[in-house]
């Protein structure tokens, strides 16, 4: 499928339920080839689902997305070969070495180990590869995540707080990620907390409460409501 | 093409799980303890009669690996769990059916290797003695393991997202086994005790019909299993 011609995201009254409670109500939203939005809200607000709804970890209770024009239930496996999710939790074998972890990481995103050495190095990681990931700090788990994630050369970057436990140089390192996604025509859904910590890579700032889109603002403005245009309530 | 790659994704799930087991020791060592344990307390209750352990061997040693194969199930996906990698494991861009794949191949070598120790134990304690050869009865023990493994790396998976699942997997799990403990008991009986393969054909017919439906209707199921 050419994926030029989609949107990276395009959600339509996205919606999911666990058990009794909707942590979703109906999500629109569209994230353009080279742009950057930011998901804001309050705890509890549905932003981690969002993303792992996209991510396709969880499947929609109701309505549609779609990834470059793969949709998100009917074609997950393609929506997978496009995304890349940073989440809260590293998700890493702390039994094995960084390098292992990577090495398991390109046989599972089906791409060659040779890059493994260069994304080390890019994450710092460089002295640590051969170290088991049991003995790493948060922010080293951290940077061996992003290294998973920049090895899977995704189009659509999933990041979920992605500058929490980083220095100021990961800090860095993630938004030269954001920006190469960017750059790639791809895009990027960063779910914050503060937005001044994406302030210099978000070009829109969608923020959602009780699970619905409330209100959008573009790049560094004040956030403001709207009733229409792509928001659903 | 594709086929060959989701089998590398696959080996590679098998080859991260067998790793993480080989390092961390405490797994493999407790339940083939927990194996050897189980045959020496049926040894105590049955007795010194050599008859009795004799005929008792092959249903002891069965359910001796069956107990002890709980844990090594329950351990497969408590490795995704506890770093939070069962996610990161969902998010390639690989059917489902090859994480099955791929744990039950861990999971089969896996118990393959306890009944390397426990069985070798069983035929001491119960003072076992073939008169068919051995070659059938380990046929008969691959071929048990194989409808074990299958129904315990599923249920497995289901039971993994529960808060009670060491509980849970063995209440799953036990009742879905009779048909593979019983042909494989059976089998394993009419072999040692020196029936000719007519005898223990029927259960083994039987052990390799359970084993086909098993991993078809797992492979098939796991996709909406391994979903949240």
């Amino acid at each position: 499928m050419n994926t030029s011609e989609h949107s990276a995201l395009k959600l339509e009254g996205l919606a999911r339920r666990f058990g009794v409670r909707w942590a979703l109500r109906g999500v629109t939203l569209e994230v353009r080839p080279g742009e950057v939005v930011g998901i804001m809200g309050h705890n509890g607000s549905g932003k981690s689902t969002l993303l792992r709804v996209i991510a396709t970890v969880l499947r929609p209770s109701a309505g549609d997305g779609w990834v470059f024009g793969n949709h998100l239930v009917r074609n997950a496996v393609d929506v997978r070969r496009h995304i890349g999710f940073l989440a809260h939790s590293p998700g890493l074998y702390e039994d094995l070495t960084a390098a292992e972890n990577l090495r398991f990481a390109a046989q599972m995103f089906g791409v060659a180990e040779s890059g493994i050495p260069f994304v080390l190095e890019r994450v710092g990681l460089g002295n640590a590869q051969d170290e088991r990931v049991r003995g790493f700090s948060a922010g080293m788990q951290r940077r061996l995540a992003l290294a998973r994630l920049i090895l899977g050369s995704p189009k659509l970057l999933l990041l979920d707080e992605p500058y929490n436990n980083f220095d100021a140089q990961g800090i860095q390192l993630v938004n030269e990620v954001i920006q190469e996604a960017r750059r790639g025509r791809g895009g990027a859904l960063v779910v914050l907390h503060d937005r001044r910590q994406g302030e210099h890579v978000l070009d829109r700032v969608a923020e959602l409460g009780h699970g619905v889109v409330v209100g959008v603002s573009a790049g560094a403005t004040p956030l403001s409501l709207v009733s229409a245009g792509g928001m659903t309530h | 093409m594709a086929f060959g790659q989701d089998l590398r994704r696959a080996r590679a799930i098998m080859w991260k799980d067998l790793t993480t087991e080989r390092r961390s020791k405490a797994g493999f060592n407790a339940v083939a303890f927990l194996g050897v344990l189980i045959l020496l307390l049926f040894g105590f209750a049955l007795g010194p009669d050599t008859e009795a352990l004799r005929e008792a061997a092959a249903g002891a040693l069965w359910l001796a690996i069956l107990f002890s194969g709980v844990l090594a199930f329950n351990r497969s996906y408590q490795l995704e769990l506890d770093g939070g990698a069962l996610e990161p494991l969902l998010l390639y861009p690989a059917p489902r059916w090859t994480i099955f794949a791929g744990k039950f191949g861990a999971n089969l070598l896996f118990v393959l290797l306890v009944e390397a120790i426990v069985v070798p134990v069983a035929i001491i304690l119960f003072q076992v003695k073939s008169t068919t050869g051995w070659g059938s009865a380990a046929g008969v023990m691959v071929l048990g393991s194989i409808g074990f493994v299958t129904l315990g790396t599923f249920y497995a998976s289901m039971a993994s997202r529960s808060r009670a699942r060491e509980v849970l997997l063995p209440l799953l799990l036990f009742p879905m086994l009779i048909p593979v403990l019983l042909a494989s008991v059976e089998s394993s009986n009419a072999l040692l005790a020196g029936n000719p393969m007519r005898d223990a054909g029927a259960w083994v017919q039987l052990l390799v019909a359970f084993d086909v439906i098993f991993v078809v209707a797992s492979f098939l199921a796991f996709d909406h299993v391994i979903e949240v």
